[in-house]
């Protein structure tokens, strides 16, 4: 079974996830603050870590940066109240591999934990309307260093317009008469030129929040 | 004025130009005592006053203010009216003193310069158009620097008038004790006049805090308090509770997002305000994502009050599984699907007489220009695809 550290400041909200998770995935431990929550995923090793994103002392953001120098192929996915773009597509870039809100049912949440241990990136429907959103605003007068980063292939596109539109992967590979495997390689490869573009929405987003935090 | 604290002016915390206040921090001392130093000076033949004007001008202030004389030269306004008079008079008295008259002496003729430049500008300030006084009201420091400045010189002309004329000489007897004594009181008022000074700015930063508080205290009241007692009544019906709970959620959202208000005359807004309006009414969540916006015309309202139909007929037929609308607005084209996980039905098979579909959305959307498609079968839930194109 998929082996879970889940990382939230609100001890009720853990107590909830642990209980839904119950049985579906293997929670291995818990942390309220930044500082538990690189010791622990350092110490236990987990699968994939369910982060929150607002945090004192940082945030996930913080979480992210510090686990990044110790261990830098854990497995993120980021667990939020707030969709506000700018925190989304900053907590992405810094190396999430999902993002999905509060909520999520048990199921829901089980399936994405499992997803993101594969190696896959989960989308909500909004996320995947935010990476639209920031993919579709008309570049400015940035260098552009390598155009296959900085924009979205047609079919890419189409796999998020289905996202966003609420279907699950299986169905949106049904309907484009795709392999899920591939629906899922397009998605990871909309997640690596999220985090690796230069396009200046997306660097604003960030900046602003590495700004504000 | 090496590296050390170069001189400069300190307006803001000086009561006139802040030189006095620019010494002090820049000697480290106290500016109550520089100003002494200048009290006595002015009352001891007065030379302080043209050293304070002279500081004044010449002095950059503190910040990216430019000094005095510099403004002067680039301000078309009351500056340059003043030395404009300034400079006639001199010019009036210089031409009058080589005709020779009788009166005109050095000892008259600077003093009334000064005096001159002075008064042009109170003149000029006082007689500002109403609007432009308005205007200035907003800035005080500026127009007290000036009027101020003013004053200063027609003081001070008068002041070396009388004291080249030796007409202080007696005055002097009677000025320097009572100098003497408003020195010796404002060294005991000031530090309660400070305090008071210090207590309204605090006092007036504690109102502004507690206003804030006021005005979250009141939008919880009247949002989250209210709801959570509804919750607290609803506790049997969980569908209920939780409709109230996602329509609190999405005002608060609204609310802390600082976004667009609901229902705001935008395309994307007003297909939110419609969502959020069709899960009150119908308990079945709607998770609404958009991307780009346009603006609410003619088609943009036929648009929304076909996804409305669309979403209350999901809400009607297909259970309590969440509903989907996605926008898509870029370029004066606007798609929307509203899709739903219900039972589905086959679309061929609905009876022509079945009117809500095809008025309400199909026929809606093609009067404006635009074309609605369903998709359903049976067991896989309905999408409704509304295209709007310009």
């Amino acid at each position: 079974m998929t082996s879970v550290v889940i990382v939230d400041d609100h001890s009720l909200f853990r107590a909830g996830v642990r209980a839904e998770l119950d049985g579906l995935v293997e929670v291995i431990g818990d942390a309220a603050t930044v500082e538990e929550a690189v010791e622990c995923i350092v110490r236990l090793e987990p699968d994939v870590v369910l982060l929150d994103v607002h945090m004192p002392g940082g945030g996930g953001l913080e979480v992210l940066r510090q686990v990044a120098e110790k261990r830098p192929a854990q497995r993120f996915l980021a667990l939020s109240v707030s969709d506000a773009p700018e925190d989304v597509i900053a907590i992405i870039r810094a190396g999430a591999r999902g993002y999905v809100t509060k909520t999520i049912s048990g199921q829901e949440l089980a399936d994405a934990v499992n997803r993101i241990a594969d190696g896959d990136a989960v989308f909500s429907p909004r996320l995947a309307g935010f990476v639209l959103d920031a993919f579709a605003s008309v570049a400015g007068p940035v260098e552009v260093a390598d155009p296959e980063l900085e924009q979205l292939t047609a079919r890419e596109r189409e796999v998020l317009r289905h996202i966003a539109r609420g279907y699950l992967y299986k169905e949106i590979a049904a309907r484009l008469n795709i392999s899920t495997k591939t629906v899922e390689a397009h998605v990871s490869a909309v997640l690596r030129k999220l985090q690796l573009s230069s396009r200046h929405e997306l660097s604003r987003w960030a900046v602003q929040r590495r700004l504000v935090d | 004025m090496s590296e050390a604290v170069e001189l400069r002016r300190d307006p803001s915390h000086g009561y006139l130009g802040g030189v006095c206040a620019g010494f002090a921090s820049r000697a480290g001392i106290d500016p109550i005592l520089i100003r002494i130093g200048f009290i006595v000076a002015v009352a001891i033949g007065g030379v302080g006053i043209p050293l304070y004007a002279l500081g004044w001008v010449l002095i950059p202030a503190e910040g990216p203010e430019k000094p005095a004389v510099q403004r002067l030269l680039t301000r078309s306004d009351t500056w340059l009216v003043a030395a404009g008079m300034g400079c006639l008079v001199a010019a009036g008295l210089l031409l009058l003193r080589a005709w020779d008259v009788w009166f005109v002496s050095d000892q008259i003729l600077w003093p009334f310069v000064i005096a001159a430049t002075g008064g042009a500008l109170i003149w000029r300030q006082s007689q500002s158009a109403p609007e432009r006084v308005a205007e200035r009201a907003k800035l005080p420091r500026h127009t007290v620097n000036r009027a101020a400045a003013g004053a200063a010189l027609v003081v001070g002309g008068a002041l070396i008038f009388l004291y080249v004329n030796d007409a202080l000489a007696p005055a002097r007897d009677v000025v320097l004790p009572v100098l003497v004594m408003l020195v010796a009181l404002t060294i005991i008022l000031a530090p309660w006049w400070i305090r008071m000074v210090r207590g309204l700015a605090d006092e007036r930063a504690a109102r502004i805090r507690s206003q804030e508080r006021a005005e979250v205290a009141a939008h919880l009241h009247d949002s989250v308090l209210q709801t959570l007692a509804l919750v607290q009544k609803r506790a049997d019906d969980p569908r209920e509770v939780a409709a109230l709970a996602r329509r609190q959620e999405r005002e608060l959202r609204a609310w802390l997002n600082n976004t667009r208000p609901l229902g705001e005359a935008t395309l994307a807004g007003a297909l939110e305000a419609a969502a959020a309006e069709v899960e009150a009414d119908h308990h079945v969540p709607i998770d609404v994502v958009t991307v780009g916006d346009g603006p609410l015309d003619e088609p943009g309202a036929a648009l929304v009050a076909a996804a409305r139909e669309a979403l209350v007929n999901a809400s009607k037929f297909a259970g309590p599984e969440p509903i989907s609308l996605y926008a898509e607005m870029a370029d004066g084209r606007a798609e929307v699907f509203v899709r739903d996980r219900g039972p589905g039905f086959d679309v061929s098979a609905v009876p022509q007489d079945r009117r809500g579909v095809r008025d309400s959305i199909v026929g809606r959307m093609e009067r404006h220009g635009g074309r609605a498609t369903v998709h359903s079968t049976p067991g896989q839930g309905t999408e409704v695809e509304l295209v709007m194109e310009p």
